[in-house]
């Protein structure tokens, strides 16, 4: 891979004509981007309040809760529907024409828009202003395009709710947030988007509100994002302590002079913004508030738990690639946590049964793989897989959330308590579903890693990418990521197993939903199939923009058929090189290292595909044979290996054991022993002995002179006897 | 605006801080003149006009270098250099405008709670008021002492006397807790006022006095422990949850929203200034860090098991405080201005808590969580300003909460990393428990079935809540405007410590003053920086101190047979001991639900007898 060199200039403030000029481009209305999603916000919470209102008072009056059943959708529909795809349809537009632009411009630094000056005292100055750039401009896209088809999807899937206008609110409010997140030009920005994201995912989990188990999962995915959350704080006081400032430009180019390359400072900058990334994207020891998050409505989490929002550790790495780059020893945990969580992550996913947490467990499998592919310093593989898998991860949730909603009338129908996200109890789907069959095997080919599918050429870079590291001549910890690349690969053929399996469980063999329901399956409408079709093809083509040169005249890239241009490495150049060029420094040029003993990319790619498709069929034929039995009639949980899998390594248990519980139990010793017991003890009794001393003192007070007389002389010759011996 | 304020027929910068003072008193008269059923009207209206004359004060102060502004001061009590002279700062003007906002909502907000009373209970509102008001406003040391007590009455009936059922107890324990500590500060201030030389209460002449390390830490150790005790300061706290769980709806909300910061605008603008020594001092700042961060932290732990949503907010309201200490002992621009920042925003947005909590009594008379679920469903409009509210108050970014907790931190990071990365802990503690109490509120099935009419916010609910939520977020959003007001007076109170920095030559130099001060024969030889006691000369140094010089005791008991501290005793502490009878008395005759004015004159009358 060779890199141009680029000057590290000054960055680019819009308000600067001289700067501006030189930079060739004026981004197109950039505030519009967040304006969007925050009036629609604005419109739709209004209607919500409304709508709420209403059904309170009617709830009040003993009347029916949900006035509506089904047939036509009420008024309070009519407008949400319009409101919130309408925002990011706007939103997309702007960000295509922005993107457009900046195409078009020979752009090598970032144009920083500032708007006001947020938090300023002090030598600290936060200022509210975004960045456009390769990175956030391609994420900028990512989030309005593929969130504009889920909040399309989302109108036929929520469309029985009566909750249908608060969610659009929360939905748009969601995307302004991860806009924030992602245009943000400094780490303040960054922090309210990383925080207001949590909060909508909060929100939004526990969306049905009235069920304690989803209040639960929301309240566990805020408290365990916090954790995190107190890394990202912690790191900013640092940079804010380094540099004096939190502005991505200023810390970037002054990094090199500010901190010493694998020195502590950036070695702990970047660990904790590290701790940061893994609360958000559900990385290990963090990772256990993503598979409660599916409480939410499905659509939620195709786009928040797993196209965008969950990649936001990602791009925050990616984000701060210079530091990274400067701190090796970070890179190894970031690459090590990566890859462990995407090995335990897929293990679990091997024996779940609700086809969401399969999903989950998949989506923070992949998270892995992308910090992987972060903590190689291979940022651009990084960022193509979470493009890609923003694009058949989201065509996974949407295609199990149409056969959730297909199972879920018609289990409702035939007055059956079933679960209707249990795999179990599904099967066969794929006659009365084609659409959403095609459209998943689609995307779950491409998670598999089958050529020429979109996920082959991401996962594959990285797996790549990670080998040449192992083998880069100064790298420290060779032998470690040889250790990465072997798991990587492991973990690549879980992948392509689970996914098969979910594949045969959902779709194919007998249909388990019972004779009755079996007559309502149904194709999902046409508002929620155009969805997953623009995804299948986004899922069949999303990789060709980054067809590794050295793949021309191979079978893999056709001979030339497929666009080698390497697109996305070249796009993200600006952004990138700088950390690039530090790596290459440190460690030798990696593109030169030839993992595989020379066989070359060209037979990498192939034995990839190849052992993925062998795994794919492999466990279709042996999968299919098997006759699975409803929920209902299952037998007992397994034990072993396999009860430990489907127990999730108990996790969740060790962390209650372990954590909640003693915390638990030491606030209310703090609360009995320390504030009650002891303190207000103290107090209390001080009290008392005062009384007591009053008491005492008040028997003195008989009225009689004598005793009075008596008091006062011993008084008198008290003192005197002290001043005389004194 | 401003130009406009000053071409009025009377200028608005000539009588605002004034009107402020007495037009609370004068609507008091005018509560009390006129029939209980119109006490809540007149009260109100006379609250929101002070609110409305107070808002001038946004334009007409002008934060220029960082003094006071507006001042002005007229003779007092001409023998003691008493003086009555107002003056407002950057960092008490957003106090004042939370005191006039806070009120008015507070008797807004609890428009039907009081049901008992309601002529004496809108009085003692208005009283507070005028008290609150004049703490932040007051810069004549005694009239700040004055006014500081002042607040402690009213707070004490309205506890006492509209309170739940352990209100007694909660009243005592409040009033004995602040009584001990205002006292001790007493002494500290007429210690400085002898110590001065100067014949007057005025805040220039305290700063002007000469301290040594000695004389600073004790005087600290008195103010200290009456502010920490306000704020309230681990271990110092436990009359907090009690006063508020007892407290009718506005007394929490004024309790919360400002009789705390009177303790954290104490350590701004006394400590800091007063004792510049002391409060850099290594063992000095280390405690009061550690008592900081045990707020933080320990209150977070011992808030989240509460079964009463109150006292699960008043443990939050130490943790809040938490901050505000460890912000201002970071000695650093960014930890001042957190520490203001979070004394705002916890006024706003536990107020908003406390209000809402009560609206939630109003609703269904019991103050325990487990009692709710599933509001949501049954009242949006309140479920949505309830979330908002705890969000702003656990510090999402884009709420209030934010902005304070960020710049404190960020503040003690500069000074006391550790301290900083410990109490950054409290932002995952915030989460573990307000979360909860949301859930369980806000949130969960409708399972119980007196929930289901919880009816929505009223209008005159929307009214009082609108403010507060449009407040967390506008200085969530853009704190700029507040952050220049107050930037300036916080690098005047900064200046005068660096400066004692510099004069000790550096915290070694502060140590060895300290250790150094001995006492003989009953004064205090001055030895203080290290320069001057290389060249040793007891003579040169002495002169310097205007104590020494003039040959006065300094000792605090033998101070106290000077005549004068005599007379300023008996005329001082009076109230206190008024106060404390009427207060035992009240605590015999309440339950039996006597009324309180005769317990008044009983314990008049008493105190009287025994002391004359």
């Amino acid at each position: 891979m060779e890199f141009a060199a680029f000057a590290p200039g000054p960055y680019t403030v819009v308000q600067d004509p001289a700067v501006q000029e030189a930079a060739g481009w004026e981004p197109f209305l950039p505030g519009l981007l967040l304006l969007l999603p925050l009036a629609g916000f604005i419109a739709n919470g209004w209607l919500a309040l409304r709508a709420a209102s209403r059904s309170a008072s009617a709830l009040r009056t003993g009347a029916d809760p949900d006035p509506f059943q089904g047939a036509t959708p009420p008024r309070t529909h009519r407008w949400p529907t319009w409101i919130g795809p309408g925002a990011l349809l706007l939103a997309f537009l702007v960000a295509m024409a922005n993107f457009v632009g900046m195409s078009g411009a020979d752009l090598h630094a970032p144009v920083v828009v500032p708007y006001w000056s947020w938090i300023a005292t002090g030598s600290l100055e936060i200022s509210a202003a975004i960045q456009l750039d390769q990175l956030s401009m391609l994420m900028t896209l990512v989030v309005t395009g593929v969130g504009f088809l889920i909040h399309l999807f989302s109108v036929g899937y929520m469309r029985e709710d009566p909750g249908y206008p608060r969610y659009f609110a929360y939905l748009n409010l969601f995307v302004f947030f991860m806009l924030i997140l992602v245009l943000g030009a400094n780490y303040g920005m960054m922090f309210v988007g990383w925080e207001g994201v949590g909060l909508c995912s909060y929100l939004l989990i526990g969306f049905w509100f009235t069920d304690r188990e989803k209040a639960d999962a929301g309240k566990k995915a805020f408290i365990v994002n916090r954790i995190g959350d107190f890394g990202f704080l912690v790191a900013m006081f640092l940079l804010f302590g380094v540099f004096g400032t939190l502005d991505f430009q200023t810390i970037f180019a002054g990094a090199e002079q500010q901190m010493v390359a694998g020195g502590a400072t950036v070695t702990l900058v970047t660990l904790l913004l590290m701790l940061g990334a893994a609360g958000k994207s559900a990385q290990l020891p963090l990772h256990i508030w993503l598979p409660d998050a599916m409480a939410g409505p499905t659509p939620v989490s195709a786009l928040i738990h797993a196209a965008t929002m969950v990649t936001a550790g990602v791009y925050m790495v990616a984000r701060s690639s210079v530091l990274y780059a400067m701190a090796p020893a970070s890179q190894a945990v970031v690459a090590g946590i990566g890859v462990l969580t995407a090995l335990v992550a897929a293990t679990i996913a091997l024996r779940q049964h609700d086809i969401k947490k399969v999903l989950a467990y998949s989506t923070i499998s992949q998270l892995g793989f992308m910090f992987l592919g972060a903590g190689i310093g291979a940022f651009t593989a990084a960022i193509f897989h979470l493009m890609t898998h923003a694009f058949f991860k989201a065509l996974l949730f949407l295609g199990a959330g149409a056969a959730i909603h297909s199972m879920h009338h018609a289990l409702h129908r035939a007055g059956s308590h079933a679960d209707p996200q249990d795999m179990r109890n599904m099967g066969g789907l794929k006659t009365p579903m084609r659409t959403a069959w095609i459209a998943m095997w689609i995307a779950t080919l491409a998670i598999a890693g089958i050529w020429p599918l979109a996920g082959f050429f991401s996962k594959d870079e990285i797996i790549w990418y990670t080998a040449a590291w192992a083998g880069a001549p100064d790298n420290p910890f060779g032998g470690l990521y040889t250790v990465y690349w072997i798991v990587a690969i492991l973990t690549a053929m879980l992948t392509a197993f689970y996914m098969t399996r979910l594949m045969v469980m959902t779709f194919h063999g007998r249909s388990r939903v019972g004779a009755q329901a079996r007559a309502h399956l149904h194709e999902a409408p046409r508002v929620m199939t155009i969805p997953l079709i623009v995804l299948a093809v986004l899922s069949v083509f999303g990789g060709w923009i980054n067809v590794p040169a050295a793949l021309r005249e191979s079978v893999p890239g056709l001979y030339g058929v497929l666009p080698m241009s390497e697109w996305l490495h070249h796009w993200l150049e600006p952004v990138t090189h700088r950390a690039t060029e530090l790596q290459t420094a440190a460690l030798g040029d990696k593109a030169h290292a030839d993992p595989l003993a020379g066989l070359g990319e060209v037979a990498w790619a192939l034995m990839s595909t190849l052992a993925a498709a062998l795994v794919v069929v492999w466990a279709f034929r042996r999968l299919s044979a098997r006759r699975y039995a409803p929920a209902a009639e299952s037998g007992p949980p397994p034990g072993g290996l396999r009860g430990f899998l489907a127990n999730k390594w108990y996790f969740d248990e060790i962390y209650d054991r372990g954590i909640v519980r003693p915390l638990v139990a030491l606030s209310r010793w703090c609360w009995r022993a320390v504030d009650a017991a002891i303190i207000d003890g103290t107090v209390n009794l001080v009290g008392y002995a005062t009384r007591l001393a009053g008491f005492a003192a008040s028997l003195f007070q008989t009225g009689q002179a004598t005793t009075y007389a008596f008091a006062l002389t011993l008084g008198v010759l008290l003192i005197l006897g002290a001043a005389v011996l004194l | 605006m401003t130009d406009f304020l000053a071409s009025l027929p009377l200028p608005y910068q000539d009588w605002a801080l004034h009107a402020l003072i007495w037009l609370p008193l004068a609507g008091l008269l005018h509560v009390v003149a006129a029939p209980a059923e119109r006490a809540r009207h007149i009260a109100f209206r006379w609250s929101a006009a002070v609110f409305v004359a107070s808002l001038g004060l946004w334009w007409a102060f002008d934060p220029g270098p960082g003094g006071f502004a507006l001042e002005s001061s007229a003779s007092w009590i001409d023998s003691w250099g008493v003086r009555y002279a107002l003056g407002v700062d950057g960092i008490s003007i957003f106090m004042v405008l939370l005191t006039t906002l806070t009120t008015p909502i507070a008797i807004l907000g609890a428009w039907n709670y009081i049901d008992k009373r309601r002529k004496a209970f809108y009085s003692l509102m208005l009283l507070l008021q005028t008290g609150v008001t004049g703490v932040f406003l007051a810069t004549d040391i005694f009239l700040f002492y004055v006014f500081f007590e002042l607040t402690l009455i009213p707070m004490y009936f309205i506890v006492g006397i509209w309170g739940g059922e352990r209100r007694i107890y909660a009243a005592v324990k409040f009033f004995l807790y602040t009584a001990v500590g205002s006292l001790l500060m007493l002494v500290a201030i007429l210690y400085m006022y002898f110590a001065s030389g100067a014949e007057s209460f005025s805040y220039q002449a305290f700063l002007a006095t000469e301290l040594t390390m000695r004389e600073q830490l004790w005087l600290f150790a008195a103010f200290a422990l009456a502010f920490g005790i306000k704020v309230p300061v681990f271990p110092f706290h436990t009359w907090l949850p009690d006063a508020h769980v007892e407290a009718p709806t506005p007394g929490s909300v004024i309790l919360a929203s400002l009789l705390l910061k009177m303790g954290t605008y104490g350590f701004l603008r006394f400590l800091l200034p007063f004792f510049p020594g002391a409060v850099q001092h290594p063992t000095v700042v280390a405690i009061m860090l550690a008592l900081g961060l045990i707020g933080i932290v320990y209150a977070a732990w011992v808030a989240a098991v509460q079964p009463d949503a109150k006292k699960l907010v008043a443990y939050t309201s130490v943790a809040h405080m938490g901050f505000v200490v460890i912000g201002i002992f970071a000695l650093t621009v960014n930890g001042l201005q957190g520490g203001l920042m979070v004394m705002i925003s916890h006024g706003v947005s536990t107020g908003a808590l406390f209000l809402l909590l009560g609206m939630m009594y109003e609703r269904r008379h019991t103050r325990l969580i487990e009692d709710f679920g599933g509001i949501g469903r049954v009242a949006p409009l309140f479920a949505t300003v309830f979330v908002i509210t705890a969000l702003a108050s656990i510090g999402l970014p884009g709420t209030s909460g934010f902005i304070g907790e960020f710049l404190a931190l960020i503040g003690v990071f500069e000074t006391h990393a550790v301290v900083a990365v410990v109490a950054t802990t409290g932002v995952i503690f915030a989460a573990y428990y307000m979360l909860p109490m949301v859930q369980r509120i806000v949130f969960n099935p409708l399972d119980n079935p007196e929930n289901r009419a919880f009816p929505d916010l009223s209008r005159r609910e929307k009214v009082v809540l609108g403010p507060l939520v449009a407040l967390m977020i506008w200085i969530g959003v853009h704190p700029a405007p507040f952050l220049t007001r107050m930037e300036p007076s916080v690098g005047v109170v900064l200046e005068r410590v660096e400066a004692a920095r510099v004069g000790m030559g550096g915290r070694a130099g502060a140590m060895e003053a300290v250790a150094d001060p001995d006492v003989e024969g009953g004064r205090f030889r001055v030895d203080e920086a290290p320069e001057e006691e290389g060249a040793g000369s007891d003579e040169a140094a002495a002169p310097a101190r205007g104590l020494a010089a003039r040959g006065q005791t300094p000792s605090g008991i033998r101070a106290a047979m000077h005549p004068r501290w005599n007379a300023a005793l008996c005329v001082a502490p009076c109230p206190n001991s008024w106060a404390i009878r009427a207060a035992a008395r009240l605590a015999c005759t309440a339950p039996r639900r006597s009324r309180c004015a005769p317990g008044i004159v009983h314990g008049l009358r008493d105190a009287g007898t025994e002391e004359g």
